[in-house]
């Protein structure tokens, strides 16, 4: 196996806190709770962190709330925001600062108590003079449009979107921590209240808390650790509002895809197991096409087949994703966290067998940010 | 000649819109419009900037409808295709939503929108738009 050069990075500890509701918290309590979560799982102490990552829901100097929080002095700080893509940004600068040695430990972390607090939901998507005269609903809106066009061009339909809504319940039912553990219907779908058509709200990803961390160092301070390597890594970007979108169908996954494969020096046949940023039931369908796992206009018919869910050939969300495990407004450091208990033999009863590569793909704005990480075990290393 | 100096795009676009015309930009050596107005051209960064007036032309690209609580009523909002080639957020007038398809010839009306205006669509057969759907 051909190893790209990022895999001089690892992630040796992952962790989530508070998903579904933590009434109490703020949001940097809970992700203060998943880091140091994250650090204890990799042995590492919290003084060792050397290079800190962020990107809190309301606070844009994040990286500086929580260092002080921390109470670290960080050699490198980072508060980098593409919407929920930005921890696989944050990924990408850490394993380049690692290599460099700049730093020697990196932490990533992000929590978000939009469900219980009283803050409300936070929303960095404010429109401008050329959106906000029409009303479109951010962001289900801009994935809304998508959907449409996504179904004249290729004949998609709602039996799709459900496939995609089932595959990733059928996953959550597996997972102790996911927030929706009830079986979906076909009845329970169509009576779904619509939200922006073609999107019900079970086309939309959860509204709940939740924390998520990891842990990343150079591969020499890997040793008898569980790990997740970082193989490959590309982000790309074509657009920030919907109607600039070059393609409503195809989005820049497709180059943060070729990107991450081409370092990693893997396909997409060699992947094991898929997590994706699904904010809605659209984006799943489109990544799957976008990233090589099947043809362009395709992704309907690939997940309507059952591949993608338990027992699958290619499992996609196997903690059941954004639509029904967790959706703290930024979904993208979750995909990341199960992507390492896959890769490490952890997830429990949703565990599938034989994982070696996973890929994390975040997504971030309205289909605007794409990044796409392809991790693989230790014996990839 | 405008020049560079000159180009307050957002202020521009909506004096135009106050006097009825609904405005593109284009550089002048690229010739290809663009929406929305920049001080440069996307992806050349050229600054030779002209506005040039829209046709108003377009084709609906991609709909939702706006699911609101009554007795509000939903709503649709669409990207159009302008016969010029860029593509912009607006809405149809004068259609309901299950008349509205990806496809429909669409043309340019300016409304007042809060204290400034904006451009939305009106199906093209209620206008005299002389294009063929």
């Amino acid at each position: 196996m051909t190893i790209g050069r990022r895999a001089q990075a690892a992630i040796v500890g992952a962790a989530t806190f508070g998903i579904g509701e933590a009434p109490g918290f703020t949001s940097m309590d809970l992700a203060a709770r998943a880091a140091i979560a994250a650090l204890d799982e990799a042995g590492i102490g919290l003084a060792e962190v050397d290079g800190l990552f962020v990107g809190q829901p309301s606070d844009f100097l994040s990286g500086l709330t929580f260092a002080e929080y921390l109470g670290i002095q960080p050699r490198l700080t980072n508060n980098n925001r593409t919407g929920g893509s930005a921890f696989l940004t944050h990924m990408n600068v850490a394993a380049l600062a690692l290599a460099a040695g700049e730093i020697n430990v990196a932490l990533i972390a992000y929590g978000s108590n939009q469900r219980t607090g009283t803050g409300g939901l936070v929303s960095a998507a404010a429109p401008n003079i050329y959106e906000k005269p029409y009303g479109l609903r951010l962001p289900v809106g801009g994935y809304a449009l998508a959907a449409s066009r996504h179904m004249h061009e290729f004949g998609t339909t709602k039996d799709h979107l459900y496939a995609v809504v089932k595959s990733a319940r059928d996953w959550a039912m597996l997972n102790p921590e996911a927030f929706l553990r009830k079986p979906v219907t076909r009845e329970d779908y169509d009576s779904a209240r619509m939200v922006s058509d073609p999107l019900s709200v079970l086309d939309c990803c959860l509204v709940t808390d939740g924390a998520a961390a990891i842990v990343m160092v150079r591969k020499d301070r890997v040793e008898k650790r569980k790990a997740a390597h970082l193989l490959g890594l590309g982000e790309a970007t074509d657009h920030y509002q919907i109607a600039q979108m070059p393609d409503l169908t195809t989005s820049a996954a497709k180059f943060s895809g070729q990107r991450a494969f081409a370092q990693a020096g893997l396909t997409p046949a060699d992947v094991n197991v898929v997590e994706l940023y699904d904010a809605f039931s659209i984006n799943t369908i489109m990544f799957l096409e976008d990233l090589g796992f099947c043809k362009k206009g395709e992704g309907g018919d690939f997940v309507g087949s059952g591949v993608t869910g338990p027992g699958g050939s290619l499992p996609v969300n196997t903690n059941g994703g954004g639509l029904a495990c967790v959706h703290p407004g930024m979904y993208g450091l979750f995909t990341v966290v199960e992507a390492f208990r896959q890769l490490t033999g952890t997830a429990g009863d949703r565990q599938v067998s034989g994982v070696d590569i996973a890929v994390a793909h975040g997504n971030g704005g309205f289909l605007s940010s794409q990044v796409t990480a392809i991790l693989g075990s230790n014996a990839t290393r | 000649m405008k020049i560079i100096e000159d180009i307050r795009p957002d202020q521009e676009f909506l004096a135009f819109l106050a006097q009825g015309k609904f405005m593109l930009q284009q550089s002048r050596s690229s010739g290809k419009p663009f929406f929305y107005p920049r001080v440069a051209e996307p992806r050349t960064g050229k600054t030779d900037l002209e506005w040039i007036e829209a046709s108003g032309g377009g084709t609906v690209y991609a709909t939702t409808l706006v699911r609101v609580r009554p007795p509000n009523a939903d709503y649709g909002v669409i990207i159009v295709e302008l016969d010029e080639g860029p593509r912009m957020l607006s809405r149809v007038e004068d259609v309901g939503p299950a008349e509205l398809f990806i496809g429909m010839r669409v043309q340019a009306k300016i409304v007042p929108f809060e204290d400034q205006h904006c451009v939305v669509f009106v199906p093209a057969a209620s206008e005299n738009s002389g294009k063929d759907s």
